[in-house]
C-alpha cells in the first residue's frame, strides 16, 4: 500500500508540473467566466445557462486532462523507459498500474476542484442562486468526476497496449458513443430485427454508459420553484456503484495486460 | 558462492510487422557471477548485454532457461529488496528533482523520514550531482541523469548492482568517478554486475569478464587468462647488433625494426624464438627484452565482430 501512495504521490507530483495543465484549466476557467457574458443575453435564466455551461466545460476540460495528461503519462512512462528502473525495484506491476491510477484521479479531482470554485464565483458573480445551490454542486461536480474516472481507467486499459494517439482516439470515441449507447439499445429494440437488437444490447453493455452520470444539470442544481429538476438519489447512487464495479473491470484487465508484457 | 546464477538463458523476439519471425537475441547464456566481484558483461553493440539485464530484473521473460539472483528466481520481489539496476540509456521524470526522485525511490523500500534524507544527500554527493540536486531533470544533460541513475541504483544499500552501460554519456572525468564508485562498491563487498562496450574502462577494474557475440557467450574468465591464451608471437629487444645480424636472423622473424641502438623484433611462435635467442646467446649480443605480445581487448573484440 505505502508504495502504491508513493506512485499515486509522485504521479500526482509529475503532473502538476506540466504546463498543459495550467492551460487547460485556465481554459476551462475562461469558459465559465465567459458563461457570465452568455447568461446575461438569456433573460430570467441567466444561472441556469451559467450552470449548464459550466459543467459543460468542467466535463470536457476534465476529459481532456484525463485523455492528455494520462495517456501522455503512462506513454513516457513506457517509452522512455522510466518504467525500467521502477520495476527493477520491489514494486509489483499491478502496484506500478494502481499507483498511476490513483496518481492521476489525484491530479483530476484537484483540477476540477480548481474550477468547481470557478464556477461557485460565477454563480455568486450573479448572486441571485439560492444558497443550497452551492452545496448541490457536490454531487453534480461529484458525477463528473466520477464519469472521468470510468474515462481514465478506460484511457489507462488502452494505454497499456497501444500508442498514445490511438489510445487516445479510442477513448474520445467511447466518451462520445457511451452517452448515447442506451439510445444504441432503444433503436435495436425498435429495429425489429433480432440481429440488431443482440447488436444494441451488446454495445449497451461493453461500452461504458457515460450518459449514466448526467443526472444533475443546471436545473438540478438550482431547484428554483417551478423550474426545479428533482435529483434522485438512488440513481446517483448506481450510477457511482456502476462507475465503481465498471472501473475495478477495467483496471483489472489493465493489470493482466501490463503483469504479462515484455518491456523491451 | 554464486551470487547470480544463469542458466541457459534464451530469449527470443518476434520481429516484422505481418509475419512476426522470431529473432534470438540471446541464446543459452550460462553464468555465474561471485560473492564480492566486478564482473564485466562485455560485447559489441547488439550482443545481447541488454538483453540479458532485463531478463535478470524479469523485464523480460525468458523464451527458455532460468536466472537466479542472491539464490532467489528473477521474478521473486521480495529479491528486489536487496539489487540495484541502473537501466541502458536511463530516463527519469522530466518535472522531477533528483531529491524528489531519490526520495520518491527509497520509498519504494519503505525507508522514509530523516535516514532517507541523509542517504538522499550522501549519493546526490557521491555522484557529484550535489550543486543541482534540486533542478529540475529536463535541464539535465545525458552525463548528469546517467549519474543520478547510478544513485538511484544505489539507493537501497544493495548487495548486487546491475549497471547496463555505466560510463556511456559521460567524459574522461565523469568515467573515472563510476571507475572509483564501483570499486568502492567493492571494498564495501557488494557484487557489481556491469555491461560495456567500453574496453578501457572494464580493463581498469573488472576482477572476470565474459565475452558475449551475437547472443552467445564466447568465454568467460580473467582478462589475463582470456588475452594470454591469445598470444600471438613475441617481441625481442637487442642492442649491439650489426648489418650480419640482421640478414642471419630475418629467416625466424615477421617483423625487423631498427630504432637507433636497437633492434625490435617479432616472432611468431615458439621455433622462430628459440631460433633467434639462439642466435643472440651465441652471437654474444645483448638481450634487451623478450615479451609475449598479447591482443588488447579492442583487437580481441574486433576478431570476434569480423568473424572467425
Ligand atoms: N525489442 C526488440 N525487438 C526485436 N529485437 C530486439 C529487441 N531488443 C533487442 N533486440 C535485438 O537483440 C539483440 C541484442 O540487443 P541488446 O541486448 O540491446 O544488445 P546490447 O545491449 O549488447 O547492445 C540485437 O540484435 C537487437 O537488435
Ligand atoms: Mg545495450
Amino acid at each position: 500500500m505505502n508504495r502504491i501512495l508513493a506512485i499515486a504521490r509522485n504521479t500526482f507530483r509529475e503532473t502538476v508540473r506540466d504546463k498543459i495543465l495550467y492551460n487547460l484549466i485556465l481554459f476551462a476557467l475562461v469558459m465559465i467566466g465567459s458563461s457570465l457574458a452568455l447568461g446575461q443575453l438569456t433573460l430570467g435564466n441567466e444561472d441556469k445557462v451559467i450552470l449548464d455551461l459550466g459543467l459543460g466545460a468542467i466535463s470536457v476540460f476534465g476529459l481532456l486532462i484525463a485523455i492528455f495528461i494520462g495517456i501522455g503519462l503512462v506513454y513516457k512512462e513506457l517509452e522512455k523507459r522510466t518504467v525500467y528502473a521502477l520495476l527493477a525495484k520491489p514494486v509489483r506491476r499491478y502496484e506500478l498500474v494502481l499507483g498511476k491510477y490513483l496518481g492521476l484521479l489525484w491530479t483530476l479531482g484537484v483540477n476540477l476542484a480548481v474550477m468547481t470554485a470557478g464556477l461557485a464565483l460565477a454563480l455568486g458573480y450573479t448572486g441571485r442562486a439560492p444558497a443550497g445551490a452551492y452545496w448541490r454542486l457536490l454531487p453534480a461536480v461529484g458525477l463528473i468526476f466520477l464519469s472521468l474516472a470510468l474515462a481514465t481507467a478506460l484511457a489507462l486499459l488502452f494505454s497499456t497496449f497501444s500508442t498514445p494517439a490511438l489510445a487516445a482516439l479510442f477513448t474520445f470515441f467511447l466518451w462520445v458513443i457511451g452517452h448515447f449507447n442506451a439510445d444504441l439499445r432503444t433503436f435495436g429494440e425498435l429495429s425489429g430485427s433480432p440481429a440488431v437488437e443482440a447488436l444494441g444490447r451488446a454495445l449497451y453493455y461493453v461500452i461504458p454508459n457515460f450518459g449514466n452520470f448526467n443526472l444533475i444539470d443546471g436545473r438540478g442544481v438550482l431547484q428554483t420553484a417551478g423550474y426545479a429538476r428533482p435529483i434522485d438519489p438512488w440513481a446517483v447512487a448506481g450510477a457511482g456503484a456502476y462507475a465503481l464495479l465498471f472501473i475495478a473491470f477495467l483496471l483489472a484487465l489493465s493489470v493482466i495486460i501490463f503483469a504479462r508484457r515484455d518491456f523491451k | 558462492m554464486a551470487v547470480i546464477e544463469i542458466e541457459n538463458l534464451t530469449k527470443d523476439f518476434a520481429v516484422g510487422f505481418w509475419r512476426k519471425r522470431p529473432v534470438r537475441a540471446l541464446d543459452g547464456l550460462s553464468l555465474e557471477v561471485r560473492a564480492g566481484e566486478i564482473f564485466g558483461f562485455l560485447g559489441p553493440n547488439g550482443a545481447g548485454k541488454s538483453t540479458t539485464l532485463k531478463l535478470l530484473m524479469h523485464l523480460l521473460s525468458p523464451t527458455s532457461g532460468s536466472a537466479r539472483i542472491l539464490g532467489r528466481p528473477a521474478g521473486d520481489t521480495a529479491m528486489h529488496e536487496r539489487i540495484g539496476y541502473l537501466p541502458e540509456n536511463p530516463y527519469f521524470y522530466d518535472y522531477l528533482t533528483p531529491r524528489e526522485l531519490l526520495t520518491f525511490m527509497g520509498r519504494l523500500f519503505g525507508m522514509g523520514g530523516a535516514p532517507l534524507a541523509r542517504k538522499v544527500r550522501e549519493l546526490v554527493g557521491e555522484v557529484g550531482l550535489a550543486a543541482s540536486a534540486d533542478l529540475q531533470l529536463r535541464k539535465f544533460s545525458k552525463g548528469m541523469v546517467q549519474r543520478l541513475g547510478i544513485a538511484q541504483a544505489l539507493i537501497n544499500e544493495p548487495e548486487v548492482v546491475f549497471l547496463d552501460e555505466p560510463m556511456s554519456g559521460l567524459d574522461p572525468l565523469g568515467r573515472m568517478e563510476v571507475r572509483r564508485i564501483v570499486t568502492g562498491l567493492r571494498e564495501r563487498g557488494v557484487t557489481v554486475f556491469l555491461s560495456s562496450h567500453i574496453l578501457p574502462d572494464v580493463e581498469a577494474i573488472c576482477d572476470r569478464v565474459a565475452i558475449l557475440n551475437r547472443g552467445r557467450l564466447q568465454e568467460a574468465g580473467t582478462l589475463e587468462d582470456i588475452l594470454r591464451a591469445r598470444i600471438s608471437g613475441h617481441e625481442v629487444i637487442l642492442s649491439g647488433w650489426t648489418e650480419g645480424t640482421l640478414e642471419a636472423i630475418r629467416p625466424w622473424c615477421s617483423e625487423v625494426r631498427a630504432m637507433g641502438e636497437r633492434l625490435h623484433l617479432r616472432a611468431d611462435d615458439r621455433e622462430d624464438l628459440e631460433a633467434v635467442l639462439g642466435f643472440v646467446f651465441a652471437h654474444g649480443l645483448e638481450l634487451v627484452s623478450v615479451n609475449p605480445i598479447r591482443p588488447s581487448l579492442e583487437e580481441y573484440f574486433q576478431t570476434l565482430v569480423v568473424g572467425k
